[in-house]
């Protein structure tokens, strides 16, 4: 071929190579620029309200829009609170659901059951509050609050947060809601941890006369550890930041109450009701402000997910 | 075998070493290799054999931190000058892997592929080009009626000599084969054998093999490596019959026994 | 007095019954969600769901524009961050060896990947809807849009990470330039599980409630503008559903499953998909 042509080719190739390169590049550098933005426009958005209230605002329970007078403590307890209750119960299911799926389900049930898990995920979080205000919440009053209040509620320290009436909505009805919701995203982040474990290590044990349980209790979890960890900060971010499923459950109301059983009021539920509503600059900057929080807590929450995520990966790299 | 056949170097290697970050895989290597005849490297794995042949067209630059120092002379310009254009240079010098690698096109637009890269051929040219590397790689007659079918629905032995139809359509002088039929059954190693004895009449080959027979069925000339070192470079059948080193003699005659 | 042996197995069989349990557990919640779904929107879906525009208090009506609205920022959505999503999804996998990007956007991109959505409107209404000064269903699909890009990131670098190296040197041995290598061999090799991606962000972005609050809020007209504020199945199954009206929460109902099998049904199609075309490569 004559060689004219290829010189031409070979300018026009290195041309768009580096244009291509070019292009990718950018599109990978907006995802930086954008967590910037968003750091940098709710910080903006908050200005206002960090002036007048400063550090307070963390510690005080005031959410007064006609005084104008804004304290984040409550909706910051409610997000922690309920966060804490999901993980409570979704830690030992999720666990009890990848063992389940890696260790004891038949070959032909788990590829079915896997996805009942991942679709139990794929449901629209509205739907979960819908389920949890018009089912769920019910049922809970009648049949649990009760026998909660009745046997729970009398005991010395425990007492306290079982104690009013029987309601159906409020804390624990939000946290148990998105506990069901975050299951599905902790079994499967410890179900492929689990998975990595090298079939050889897990042979040794089981040839050693080690049954299955112990086999994953001393070996499979210690062996993935940081994995599990980081699955479990996953499902904390998520409980951290949902909005929706606490949104119909939890009650919205500015108070704060030793009892579980009462209503109360998280950071992403408080943007969901008030943010519309909200007239006069400090009160739409006192909501951006608990936004720029909830953004600040999940981000390092989800940071150490991934971190731990990542370590666990990076040994696996090493050892094989 | 082809001792009346006159020899003209077509690459030429001097003081050539490679390095894997601070890890160096070949040693001042030193050899010339000649046109239109089939060369072949062996050796134990790890000798640097398959890094050799990727420097001959500089795949190793796909990846950070490895490096070629000294000269490789193609017709004289060395090719490891940092000026060389890498793609005019890899459509010079071709290369079939280890594994079919057909590309997920059909079986005419992965040969097509290459040849269209670098000449504007018109409908009809491109349909003789095509139809030329398929009779070439000995192809042509099983894939003649599935042209427009996917390349991944062949046979493993089909889908290496899909390989090396790509790869001459390009129409490189020479041909890079990394141990081209490690991964296929008998009959389809035979049937490539077979096949580069007959594209030595238009291709420099090199070959990387760690089957020596393999190497003493289809090579002129056969380099054996150790550890880095080119130990022995010359004539096939003085280096399996009459190697001048005693490593040499015990890698062939270990193999052999 | 239990020998040790006995125990074992015991403690054995106790924890292998619990984990059977959990596994039933998590099953309950969505068939229970899933039944409540059928027997509250199956009698509530008619034509005139699908026909009708959103009523008032009190009148029936549909979600016609709900549904328009839904499907038409959707689908803004995923064409915008559908090409950024590749694009540095193939920056992460192909050119991300070396330098500091790479790993930065990575991990960034896996914190934003389950980042608060509330949030994302936030900022959205931060950024856009107070300087056009309205609600706007542009807004919505910006919103929305952001929330693809993480998903396609991901599973793009996934993907092109799962080629196997020879395919791109096989296409660099013909003296293929680099972008040749990746267009047409290794995005090509990738489609099926790229396309998988992007289902998979379609449908948790056609359930998305919160970020769609403060951006295209909601129209009880029809509208084709995107300019305008913009109806949407999440927002109005939300105000509908907690309305004291009983004629809106029927149609709340109604949304709820036609978007809860719409989600299901793409998440089950993405799936099929790439188990299909995954195993001919």
């Amino acid at each position: 071929m004559p060689t004219f042509l290829r010189e031409v080719h070979m300018k026009r190739h290195n041309l768009l190579d580096i244009l291509f390169r070019n292009v990718t590049c950018l599109s990978a550098f907006a995802v930086l620029v954008l967590l910037i933005a968003i750091i940098v426009s709710l910080i903006i958005g908050s200005l206002p309200s960090i002036k007048a209230f400063g550090f307070q605002f963390l510690t005080s329970a005031e959410w007064d829009p006609v005084m104008d007078e804004f304290g984040a403590l409550v909706p910051i307890v409610g997000t922690l609170v309920t966060s804490a209750i999901a993980l409570l119960i979704a830690i030992p299911v999720s666990f009890g659901i990848a063992l389940f799926l890696t260790e004891l389900s038949p070959r032909w049930l788990r590829r079915p059951l896997g996805i009942a898990i991942e679709l139990l995920a794929g449901i629209p979080s509205i739907i979960y509050g819908m389920w949890g205000l018009f089912v769920f919440a019910p049922l809970f009053a009648d049949y649990v609050q009760p026998w909660l209040i009745e046997k729970l509620g009398p005991l010395p320290i425990l007492g306290p947060l079982f104690q009013g009436i029987p309601m159906g909505i409020g804390v624990l009805t939000a946290g148990i809601i998105l506990a069901i919701m975050v299951i599905p995203f902790i079994a499967s982040v410890m179900r492929d941890v689990f998975e990595v474990v090298p079939t050889l290590l897990k042979e040794s044990a089981y040839g050693l006369g080690a049954t299955t349980w112990e086999v994953m209790w001393h070996v499979v979890l210690p062996y993935t550890k940081i994995g599990v960890a980081g699955g479990i900060m996953l499902g904390l971010g998520r409980a951290l930041g949902e909005t929706m499923a606490v949104t119909f459950v939890i009650g919205n109301a500015h108070q704060l109450s030793a009892s579980l059983l009462m209503p109360g009021n998280s950071i992403s539920s408080a943007l969901a009701n008030e943010f519309n509503e909200a007239v006069g600059k400090l009160y739409t900057s006192a909501l951006v402000e608990l936004g720029l929080i909830l953004f600040l807590i999940t981000f390092i929450v989800l940071s150490l997910a991934r971190y731990m995520l990542y370590m666990l990966t990076k040994r696996e790299g090493s050892t094989s | 075998m082809s001792v009346e056949k006159t020899v003209n170097p077509k690459l030429v290697v001097r003081d050539l070493n490679f390095y894997y970050g601070a890890e160096r895989a070949l040693k001042d290597i030193n050899l010339t290799i000649p046109e239109k005849m089939v060369t072949a490297f062996i050796g134990p794995s790890g000798c640097g054999k398959s890094t050799m042949l990727r420097t001959f067209n500089r795949m190793y630059q796909l990846y950070p931190k490895q490096k070629a120092t000294g000269e490789v002379l193609l017709d004289g310009e060395n090719i490891l000058d940092k000026k060389q254009d890498l793609n005019t240079l890899r459509a010079k010098i071709g290369m079939v892997f280890q594994k079919p690698t057909p590309f997920p096109m059909s079986i005419y637009d992965n040969i097509a592929f290459g040849a269209k890269l670098y000449e504007n051929l018109s409908r009809h040219d491109m349909d003789e080009r095509v139809e030329w590397a398929l009779r070439k790689a000995a192809l042509w007659t099983e894939a003649k009626d599935k042209l427009k079918q996917s390349g991944t629905g062949l046979s493993g032995g089909q889908q290496q000599r899909l390989c090396i139809a790509r790869a001459i359509a390009v129409k490189p002088q020479i041909l890079l084969l990394d141990e081209p039929t490690s991964a296929l059954d008998p009959i389809s190693t035979a049937h490539i054998e077979k096949l580069i004895d007959e594209l030595k009449e238009e291709f420099t080959i090199i070959i990387v093999t760690h089957n020596m027979q393999q190497a003493a069925r289809v090579s002129d000339y056969t380099a054996y490596m150790y550890l880095g070192d080119l130990i022995e470079f010359g004539d096939t059948r003085t280096v399996f019959t009459n190697p001048k080193r005693k490593e040499t003699e015990d890698y062939i005659t270990g193999r052999f026994g | 007095m239990l020998t040790l042996y006995t125990r074992r197995r015991l403690i054995n069989a106790l924890c292998l019954g619990i984990s059977a349990l959990a596994m039933l557990f998590g099953l309950i919640w969505l068939g229970w969600i899933l039944w409540t779904l059928l027997a509250n929107g199956l009698p509530q879906l008619s034509t005139a769901v699908l026909t009708q525009m959103t009523p008032p208090p009190n009148s029936t009506g549909g979600l016609l524009n709900a549904i328009a609205g839904s499907l038409m920022m959707t689908f803004l959505a995923a064409l915008i961050g559908t090409p950024i999503g590749i694009l540095a999804g193939t920056y992460l996998a192909e050119f991300g060896q070396r330098g500091w990007l790479a790993p930065t956007t990575r991990f960034i991109n896996d914190v934003l990947l389950s980042a608060p959505s509330i949030v994302i409107g936030l900022f959205i209404y931060e950024m856009y809807v107070i300087k056009i000064g309205h609600f706007s269903g542009w807004a919505g699909a910006l919103a929305l849009s952001i929330l693809v890009i993480p998903i396609v990131i991901r599973t793009t670098e996934n993907m092109l990470r799962l080629v196997p190296n020879t395919l791109r040197e096989a296409a660099a041995a013909l003296g293929a330039p680099q972008w040749k290598v990746i267009n047409l061999v290794t995005l090509r090799a990738a489609r099926a599980g790229i396309i998988t991606g992007v289902l998979l962000a379609v449908a948790r972005i056609s359930g998305e409630t919160a970020p769609l609050l403060f951006t295209s809020l909601n129209n009880q007209f029809w509208n084709s503008d995107m300019n305008e504020p913009m109806a949407n199945l999440p927002v109005v199954i939300f105000q509908f559903a907690m309305s004291p009206y009983h004629d809106w929460q029927s149609l709340a109902w109604a949304g709820a499953l036609l978007i809860t099998f719409s989600v299901l049904s793409l998440n089950i199609m993405a799936r099929v998909l790439f188990r299909q075309k995954s195993t001919t490569y």
